[in-house]
């Protein structure tokens, strides 16, 4: 039975479907049969992050109305191993699928894959209730902003209110310097404000703009800084203990915090 | 000598401590969904059982709603945490 972990954020544009996308093909990178499902129906993103766009021929709405099988709609990524892509509707809006029903389909994918990752919506209402039925673990992703952090303060009460309990943190978008001038929360802060387990920092990275462009998750290029966090965090959700980079100290602070990402700088 | 870092040293001068300062304020209200008067009520009832057994401190009083983890499971339960600083017991009630 695998597991279903629900990726959402409260707030949008704060990073889910890129950290979606980038865990799941690091889990596929690792060996593990994983399904990206895209819950944002109408305003779907994860095909494209994906560089999957043009290989839908079913969608997620479809396997729910029962107009095509369950693996009719799973693309298969060709570039990793058993890595595979339910888009969601685009032409549909959020009440086209009941909290059964994706219940069910979670369900029904958990059975035969290892990983489940669910992109949330934005918002706290239908969407995102069918997002997380069927999960049994939850990410929480925000940046160091106080829109975003307040946002992910109440999705996390909202998921622990739906039995989810334990949420993890996944901090995005920090920016090493401005952090280094106090002009940005730490992780410190954010931990501290927000009281979760924290499952991973990913620090400012132009690559993922980069990345995005051609529709290949930046995990899979190993110059990538936030692909090298998000490596962390996968081996940290694969149960790994993977030391967290430190964000507070002001000497040599990129050279540690390349040396943290494994990086060796001339 | 770096002037810039002179004037940024000063704890609650960055603006992050006032992301956060703003943030734990907003979030107090947030997580209960009570207004700050509610929570101005509670405290005054509080307040008045404690101060008939206990001189405080009022200025170093805090009250706030928060979160904090259950010992039994390590779940998070929200938390009112009151910090009263007692200058002495009143001697006459004893």
């Amino acid at each position: 039975m695998g597991e279903v972990i629900v990726i959402t954020s409260g707030k949008g544009g704060v990073g889910k479907t890129t950290t979606t996308a980038n865990i799941g093909t690091g889990l596929a990178l690792e060996g593990k049969s994983v399904v990206l499902l895209d819950a944002d129906i109408g305003l779907r993103n994860l095909d494209v992050v994906m560089g999957l766009e043009n290989r839908i021929v079913y969608d997620l709405v479809d396997v729910i109305d029962g107009i095509c099988r369950m693996k009719q709609a799973l693309i298969k990524d060709k570039r990793y191993p058993n890595l595979y892509l339910m888009p969601a509707a685009q032409t549909k809006d959020k009440n086209a699928v009941t909290p059964e029903q994706m219940l069910k389909l979670t369900k029904d994918l958990a059975e035969e894959y290892d990983y489940i990752l669910v992109d949330c919506p934005a918002g706290i209402e239908q969407g995102f209730k069918n997002a997380i039925v069927g999960a049994n673990r939850s990410i929480v992703v925000t940046t160091p902003e106080v829109s975003a952090v307040r946002d992910a303060d109440r999705i996390i009460g909202l998921l622990e209110a739906n039995g989810l309990k334990n949420p993890q943190l996944i901090i995005n978008r920090v920016k090493i310097d401005m952090v280094r001038r106090g002009d940005m929360m730490n992780i410190d802060d954010m931990v501290d404000i927000l009281a979760i387990d924290l499952l991973g920092v990913i620090p400012d990275d132009e690559y993922i703009v980069v990345s995005t462009n051609r529709g290949e998750p930046a995990i899979s290029d190993s110059k990538s800084l936030a692909g090298q966090a998000y490596k962390n965090i996968v081996k940290r959700i694969l149960g790994e203990n993977v030391p967290f980079m430190s964000l507070d100290s002001e000497e040599g602070f990129m050279a540690r915090l390349a040396k943290a990402f494994g990086f060796r700088r001339k | 000598m770096d002037l810039f870092k002179l004037f940024n040293k000063g704890e609650g001068n960055n603006s992050k401590d006032i992301a956060k300062e703003r943030l734990q304020l907003l979030l107090i209200h947030d997580r209960a969904n009570v207004s700050p008067q509610f929570l101005e009520m509670i405290k005054g009832e509080i307040m008045n059982v404690i101060t008939d057994y206990i001189e405080i401190d009022e200025t170093g009083l805090e009250f706030k709603l928060t979160r904090t983890k259950r010992d039994s499971d390590n779940s998070t339960v929200p938390a009112l945490v009151a910090n009263i600083p007692i200058k002495k017991m009143k001697e006459n009630i004893r």
